[in-house]
């Protein structure tokens, strides 16, 4: 059981409200992340939710509780921390075993649970390391063995893999998500990368200035973005944005166009411009096009097999179906 | 600075430094074994135009078999021990509060590092008439206002005194260290073990202390060093009664009360050996915190 429910939730530090009210319910088993620029708000949300932080008003539920002033510990939810927060003079078996010990477990569960974890998540060979022989991947494995073997009812993950280089990354972001499938237990996962979001979550929560912009899985908000900060937002590289004539014609204040949903050729098209930079990444490209006289630069992904020069001409075509309209105060136009 | 030449060039340039700084050592410490192997009392004409007698070992041994010297060693650990255990815990203690945000964080520490700015044989004169006074004395005026018979401080109670004395100026240092080294916790540790569970003060001796361990290791060797030489402090206030003889103040009253140079002398090393020895423990005891 992990359902969480904030209710007209609302932090402020001194006169500074960092987050409005705000009401959000994570159903129990979800895979849920918080996304959002620096300064959000999301990380906060997070510390709220595990009760680092006090709330200025509202109201949050744990499985229907009243948990806003529960304790910490007393919540039964478990974290993982951005710089791991290992204990670094404790041996791996300890640190693990730290929160057991804290609760009073008795030895033989104690040793059960770390043998379970430490198989699970490949340290059982460095059970009797202390985390500063470890690999960055590694520390981040035991900060998640930690979290588990308390069995939590939910997982907090405060941007758990942002101190791993990219290769690492893409590993641990499948094992996190692996892991999700086998415990089927709530997570919450908070991070400023959209890839990360878009590639593990069953539910996206988008954030900016601390007010939520859209909530829905991860295809919902590539598909209908509510807005233009969402459409901004979710997906890689950004949507590009036109403002003007070409926007009035199709009545909209600005349309947006993904660079995967513009056809390029050499010659004959709605758009035309000249490359700029050309970014080859093999299996795609992504072209950098000025001098199209709608936005400063678009940019548009072609198969990694197209060919064209810095300074060639090339023509563009939008797919009509594809194109997201936006109103003058950026909401969506369906 | 790999090439052969900028490497002898660097020798070179270290060499006068380094002369200096081992004649500066190895001088005194010559002249004293030199003098500790000698009779030498300038007041019965002794002196080192006319030349030394050469006595061998008996400068040792009657250092040694002096009634004094033994106590002169317990006096001196007790010092030693008694300010380290004091000045660490209760060190410990003032950095977590500091640590705390509070108002008027910046006077409150410049307040507290203050009593390592007095001299030592200021702090002892002033501990000596205005506190420990058995008469006029605050701590005495304070007694008389509970209704208890004041302490005769530095005369019933004197080694406890000095200890409390050299505690209070020493305290500053060991806060300071202790501090710095509190505020280079990972809050986010903290953090994980309120999560994990722990109460306050399980994360201090589970987490905090543990990361402390090595700043409490510096206090204590720098410490040490210099409180096995503690002379003003004693000087001024006891002059080496009611059992507070340290073996430095042992060595000094050879030396200048009765002008015997090479009883001294011999003192003096036979402080170099109980330095080292002590040195030689608190390396095995803390030493193995400073292995990063």
């Amino acid at each position: 059981m992990g359902q969480i429910t904030l209710q007209q939730v609302q932090k402020s530090f001194g006169d500074t409200e960092v987050i409005p009210p705000l009401d959000l319910t994570i159903e129990d088993g979800e895979f849920v992340v918080f996304v959002g620029p620096s300064g959000c708000g999301k990380s906060t949300l997070l510390r709220l939710i595990a009760g680092l932080e006090d709330v200025t008003a509202g109201t949050i539920l744990i499985d229907g509780k009243d948990a806003t002033n529960i304790p910490p510990a007393k919540r039964g939810l478990a974290m993982v921390f951005q710089s791991y927060a290992l204990y670094p003079h404790m041996s791996v078996r300890k640190n693990i075993a730290f929160p057991m010990r804290m609760a009073k477990l008795d030895k033989a569960e104690q040793d059960r649970r770390i043998e379970q974890a430490a198989a699970a998540l490949n340290l059982t060979d460095y059970l009797d390391r202390r985390p500063g022989q470890l690999s960055g991947g590694q520390r981040q494995r035991v900060a998640i063995g930690r979290a588990i073997v308390r069995e939590p009812e939910a997982f907090l993950f405060d941007e758990p893999l942002s101190n791993l280089d990219a290769a690492l990354r893409v590993g641990m972001r499948l094992e996190i998500s692996e892991l999700h499938n086998r415990l089927a237990t709530t997570m919450i996962y908070v991070t400023h990368d959209q890839v990360e979001a878009m590639t593990m979550a069953d539910k996206i929560v988008v954030l900016q200035s601390g007010i939520i912009e859209q909530v829905g899985s991860p295809l919902e908000l590539y598909k209908t973005p509510r807005n233009r900060f969402v459409a901004g937002f979710i997906g890689s590289p950004k949507m590009n944005f036109v403002e003007g004539d070409e926007a009035v014609k199709h009545d909209a204040h600005a349309i947006g166009i993904r660079p995967e949903h513009i056809d390029v050729s050499p010659k004959g098209g709605t758009w035309s411009g000249t490359v700029g930079v050309a970014e080859h990444l093999g299996s795609d490209t992504f072209f950098h096009i000025h001098e199209t006289g709608l936005a400063e630069t678009l940019t548009v992904r072609a198969p990694g097999d197209v060919q064209f020069k810095h300074g060639d001409t090339i023509h563009l075509t939008p797919r009509a179906d594809q194109i997201h309209r936006f109103d003058a105060s950026g909401l969506r136009i369906s | 600075m790999a090439t052969q030449q900028s490497r002898s060039a660097a020798r070179l340039m270290m060499a006068p430094a380094v002369v200096l700084l081992l004649g500066w050592m190895l001088v005194p410490l010559i002249m004293t074994l030199y003098f500790s192997f000698k009779k030498y009392l300038p007041l019965r004409g002794d002196s080192l135009e006319n030349g030394l007698q050469w006595v061998g070992f008996q400068n040792y041994i009657r250092f040694v078999s002096s009634s004094s010297f033994w106590p002169s060693v317990q006096t001196t650990l007790i010092i030693v021990g008694g300010v380290l255990v004091i000045t660490v815990v209760l060190g410990v203690l003032l950095a977590l509060l500091l640590d705390q945000p509070m108002w008027g964080q910046g006077v409150v520490r410049i307040l507290v590092i203050a009593p390592f700015f007095v001299m030592p044989t200021v702090s002892g004169l002033v501990w000596k008439n205005m506190f420990m006074d058995p008469i006029n004395g605050i701590l005495a005026h304070t007694w008389r206002f509970f209704g208890a018979e004041p302490l005769q401080w530095l005369s019933q109670h004197s080694l406890e005194s000095i200890v409390l004395i050299v505690s209070w100026q020493w305290l500053p240092f060991a806060t300071l260290i202790l501090l710095t080294a509190i505020q280079s916790l990972d809050s986010e540790q903290l953090e994980a073990a309120e999560m994990d569970g722990a109460s306050s003060l399980k994360r201090f001796w589970f987490i905090i202390l543990p990361h402390l361990s090595r700043a409490i290791t510096i206090v204590i060797l720098i410490q040490t060093i210099f409180l096995l030489s503690v002379f003003a402090e004693i000087f001024v206030t006891t002059a080496g009664a009611f059992g507070t003889k340290t073996l430095t103040y042992l060595i000094f009253q050879r030396v200048l009360e009765s002008q015997n140079v090479g009883l001294g002398s011999a003192g003096g090393v036979y402080a170099i050996i109980l330095a080292n020895i002590v040195a030689i423990f608190l390396m095995r005891i803390v030493g193995k915190n400073l292995d990063a």
